[in-house]
């Protein structure tokens, strides 16, 4: 059987094969979820070597789901950037898109290898494409890929030692062999500090608090059409490896009770909701409020794995799908602005309700779905999250998921307030005064210095063409499908996935 | 006894659907966009109005629409509360789709178009609440609403506006939060939260502590809607909103949405045994004693004739509130009469303020001397309302604080009784001051205003005449009397006369 899911493109051809690409992987996740639902895990042993020898591929319905979520957005994201991509990339566009399709193929791998140390392989191949592509944001860019780079690689070396510390106790890199060893073997002090390694490595990747430094920087230097890539799919991949740690590796309980790993991630999952949230409340650029606002996000998938129960890992698994969703509808819709206007900034959006009204409403869309608005997808994210919390009794879980709300509506609305309440055209020294005329609350949006100037170039806004917004209307409105089709992901995927 | 039917959900998707019609419609094409939203509220009335008599049979008709979490439906179903609430926001929208169009053009407000679609949208969650069927459907709608009302607090996109529209949007979306929090505890315990006469929680599954917190989740939770002190001082702030969102969402369609969350809370969550059991009930009396008498204070202080229309609404809003705290069938009764009562009695207030300021532009009590001369009908129908207000009889108010009174006696607690009777000369002492300014002085300025719009005067006129219309005969011709009475005979059957014991 052929591994479905990960497509070595690798052709210098430019948009329209990693288009097909990225679509045709799309496909071969959803067959594979189908698939799976229907029969059961699919195996694959790399040339023919049986488990002990070889690597396997194992795709099972989480690996299945994850994978669906990483494709299908990528390939809208890669739809809606190509005008971006043509600016950023120029004459390199062959380039380009091969490292987003090694990208892709490293995440792919990443999601479906049931050998430790290829995930390693597949995390540096996928880190190394994102390195590359932050990159290409020039200046600031080089910076914030450098820090990127030295940072990711202390992930990945963490990450590498920990499996070493798993290797010398177990003998084994295959997950499976390595869960029935530990299950059979008792505690020792080198799987706990494997265990802690490798948490940290991951840990690193997907941007929890404190390891998120380098996330604000890319995210907000890295040419548009790669931090609407990297958004969205980058930190929810290394919260799947965590994930599979959890259901496919450590026996049932051992990270809880012997590691301390899941308490570890709880507290910090808590921790960086609270600070990612409060953090992007004070940002004037808007990628940076984005960029902030997942470390906060991925501070409840952490929470949700931290659980350590079903229900936990199927409110972290779910909020990986809504939060890649929620995410690419922002960061295109900021992009697409951008397009527009030549403006980042959270200033820059003033007026553009008017200007340009369908980007902005989709932008609305992602945002409410973010703040948790029912029947939206975020709201869900919220509703499993708190059940997971009333059900462990940690009500403190319950208390910061559901007011980070409230801290999600502050900076959300910041941006709503400017984009439909806001007079479009503010005369130059009007804005001051606006400023200090509100009495803002806890809210702070503070006159930037480094603010681009603002509403001479909103004048000429207008809708960015079709091929921008049909991508973002398609994952805006599913923020609303996924939201409404919870119920059945959640009993047909997610619970059998995560038993 | 309920039957399936596609009504319920129809009432949802009408206002709904007009708020589409609306949106597409160009400011050019106003006249057609007004169209819009005044059809869309006669076709909800007529469903309402549908829906009514299988109420009244006790045939509760119900959609079922899809799982929303598994084993949680979003499902809709006009029981006989449901429907108390659902006709008084859809016939009351009917009139202030009308005077909205009045007044806004009247005011020369900017962007018309997002502000009657945002009164539609509105109207529908507001439909959605009142039909609900379990907690999660009532959490999905109490959510938009908020959503749906805050472009409409923040309209005039002031600072001032802004500011209020925050603190909004701050206040309302923690109270959905709580219900959130409620709503994921009882579906992790596997407990069904289906609205039922009498509650679905029976004491038997969780622990007194674990009672009381999720009491205080779900009374918080609607309580912030309900202006419940110390939880009211959004409502204030949000009169800055155009007037007809005042008089139909803030004075009726979102409060009440909170007030009626409580009796749903109460009567059907709960329950009267349990909550007697716990002594929550002394909680929500002692609080909603205390905000009835400290707003209708505040109310005499306020100069602004908005902002003291609100703090008489906080007011009235806990006479609901304490009304359903009571546990009686009578005074359950009259807490669901009193919505009523309020809702047409209010409204006829906000929408006279909201005229005069038309005309006159101005928005304070002590401006407005002589003004009953100038636009007597206006006037006159705010006279009505402050009679009604006042509990005078035969108006609505007084109908429904008899019962109020008489239930609170019922469950021997007198000292209630006094209160409402001690806040009726409180309300009295807010609101004749400025029926007696309006008529009895001279005006201070030599202008010469008349009357506003014909879509406004008639509104006030009709609202007017109903606060005494139904005084006299409640079930003319909505049966809200019939239905209030129903619901308390489903919340106390017979032969517990609930209560009566109380220490």
């Amino acid at each position: 059987m052929v591994i479905p899911v990960v497509t070595r493109t690798r052709s210098g051809v430019a948009f329209s094969l990693a288009l097909g690409g990225s679509a045709l992987s799309t496909a071969a996740s959803a067959w594979a979820l189908a698939e799976v639902l229907a029969n059961g895990s699919i195996r694959y042993d790399l040339g023919g070597w049986a488990p002990p020898v070889g690597i396997q591929y194992v795709v099972d319905e989480v690996s299945a789901f994850v994978a669906l979520v990483v494709t299908s957005v990528a390939t809208l994201v890669i739809a809606g950037t190509r005008r971006w991509a043509e600016r950023e990339a120029g004459a390199r566009a062959g380039p380009f898109y091969a490292l987003v399709m090694l990208l892709l193929a490293g995440l792919g791998g990443m999601v479906v290898t049931a050998d430790l140390f290829n995930l390693f392989v597949f995390l540096e191949i996928s880190s190394l494409a994102a390195y590359t592509l932050v990159f290409l944001g020039g200046r600031a860019g080089m910076l914030a890929g450098f820090r990127y780079l030295v940072l990711g690689s202390i992930g990945g070396a963490f990450y590498l030692l920990g499996v070493g510390f798993l290797y010398f106790s177990t003998g084994t890199l295959n997950m499976e062999e390595t869960a029935t060893i530990l299950a059979a073997s008792p505690s020792s002090r080198s799987v706990q500090a494997g265990a802690v390694f490798i948490f940290v490595g991951l840990g690193l990747k997907m941007a929890l608090v404190p390891l998120h430094l380098w996330l604000p920087d890319a995210y907000t230097h890295a040419p548009s059409s790669v931090n609407s890539l990297l958004a969205p799919i980058m930190t929810k991949v290394g919260a799947y490896a965590m994930v599979r740690m959890f259901l496919s590796v450590f026996p049932d309980g051992y990270l809880k009770d012997e590691a301390l790993v899941a308490d570890g991630l709880l507290v910090l999952g808590l921790v960086g909701i609270v600070f990612g949230s409060v953090a992007a409340i004070r940002q004037s650029d808007i990628r940076r409020m984005l960029a902030y606002s997942s470390i906060g996000q991925l501070g409840l998938i952490a929470v949700g794995i931290g659980l350590a129960t079903p229900l936990g890992l199927v409110a972290a698994l779910l909020h990986v799908m809504n939060h890649a969703v929620m995410k690419g509808t922002l960061f295109l819709a900021a992009a697409s602005v951008r397009l527009s206007t030549g403006l980042s900034s959270v200033n820059g959006l003033t007026g553009l309700g008017r200007a340009m009204p369908l980007t902005m409403a989709c932008f609305t869309l992602g945002a409410l779905s973010m703040v948790g608005i029912p029947p939206m997808a975020g709201f869900f994210s919220k509703w499993w999250a708190a059940q997971a919390g009333v059900e462990s009794g940690q009500w403190v879980v319950v208390a910061v998921v559901l007011g980070s709300s409230l801290l999600t509506a502050v900076y959300v609305f910041i941006v709503l307030e400017r984009v439909y309440l806001r007079p479009a055209l503010p005369a130059e020294g009007h804005e001051a005064s606006e400023e200090t005329g509100v009495p803002v609350d806890e809210t702070g949006d503070a006159p930037d210095a480094s603010d681009e100037g603002v509403p001479a170039h909103v004048r000429g806004a207008s809708e960015s063409p079709v091929d921008v917004v049909l991508p973002l209307a398609v994952l805006a409105l599913a923020t609303v499908v996924l939201g409404v089709a919870n119920s059945f992901i959640v009993t047909h995927v997610l619970e059998p996935g995560v038993r | 006894m309920t039957t399936d039917s596609l009504l319920p959900i129809a009432a949802v998707l009408i206002p709904a659907g007009g708020a589409v019609l609306v949106a597409l419609t160009t400011e050019r094409r106003r006249n057609l966009r007004d169209a819009w939203s005044t059809i869309a509220a006669v076709a909800l009335l007529a469903v309402m109005l549908l829906l009514l008599s299988d109420a009244l049979d006790g045939q509760a008709a119900r959609t079922t629409l899809l799982e929303i979490s598994p084993g949680i439906d979003i499902a809709l179903r006009a029981d006989a509360a449901g429907m108390v609430f659902g006709l008084l926001a859809s016939a009351l929208w009917v009139v202030s789709g009308i005077y909205a169009v009045g007044y806004m053009r009247g005011e020369r407000e900017q962007k018309q178009t997002r502000f009657f679609a945002a009164f539609a949208l509105s109207i529908s969650a507001t439909v959605g609440v009142a039909l609900a069927e379990n907690l999660l459907t009532f959490i999905l709608f109490y959510e938009l609403l908020s959503l749906f009302t805050y472009p409409l607090v923040a309209h005039r996109e002031t600072d001032e506006a802004i500011v209020a529209g925050r603190k909004y949007l701050a206040y309302t979306l923690s109270g959905g939060l709580l219900l959130i929090g409620a709503a994921a505890w009882l579906h992790v315990l596997g407990i069904d939260a289906t609205f039922q006469p009498g509650g679905f929680l029976d004491g038997t599954t969780l622990d007194g502590a674990a009672q009381w917190g999720l009491f205080a989740l779900l009374a918080g939770g609607v309580g912030v809607k309900a202006a419940v002190m110390p939880l009211h001082s959004w409502l204030p702030s949000a009169m800055v909103a155009p007037t007809p969102v005042s008089a139909l969402l803030h004075a009726v369609a979102v409060v009440k949405a909170g007030v009626f969350g409580m009796v749903r809370v109460v009567a059907f969550a709960f329950g009267p045994a349990l909550l007697l059991d716990m002594g929550a009930w002394t909680v929500l009396a002692g609080l909603s004693a205390a905000t009835v008498l400290i707003a209708s204070m505040l109310a005499l202080r306020h100069d602004n004739l908005k902002r003291r229309l609100a703090y008489s609404t906080i007011s009235h809003l806990s006479y609901i509130v304490l009304g359903a705290a009571l546990l009686g069938p009578i005074a359950l009764t009259g807490a669901l009469l009193h919505m009523v009562g309020h809702g047409v009695t209010k409204i006829t207030l906000f929408f006279a303020a909201g005229a005069i300021h038309v005309r006159t532009h101005k928005e304070n009590v002590s401006q407005l001397d002589g003004i009953g001369r100038q636009m007597p009908i206006t006037m006159g129908a705010f006279a009505l309302a402050s009679l009604s207000m006042a509990g005078i009889p035969p108006f609505v108010l007084f109908t429904s604080k008899v019962y109020l009174g008489w239930g609170a006696a019922e469950v021997g607690q007198q000292l209630f009784l006094l209160l409402y009777v001690a806040s009726g000369v409180l309300s009295a002492a807010y609101l004749f001051p400025i029926v007696v300014r309006a008529f009895a002085r001279s005006s201070t300025d030599h202008a010469r205003y008349g009357e506003a719009d014909m879509r406004m005067v008639v509104p006030i006129a009709l609202t007017g005449i109903f606060a005494l219309v139904w005084g006299i005969a409640p079930d003319l011709p909505l049966g809200f009397f019939e239905l209030a009475e129903s619901v308390a005979g489903d919340v106390f059957p017979a032969p517990v006369a609930a209560a009566g014991d109380t220490p």
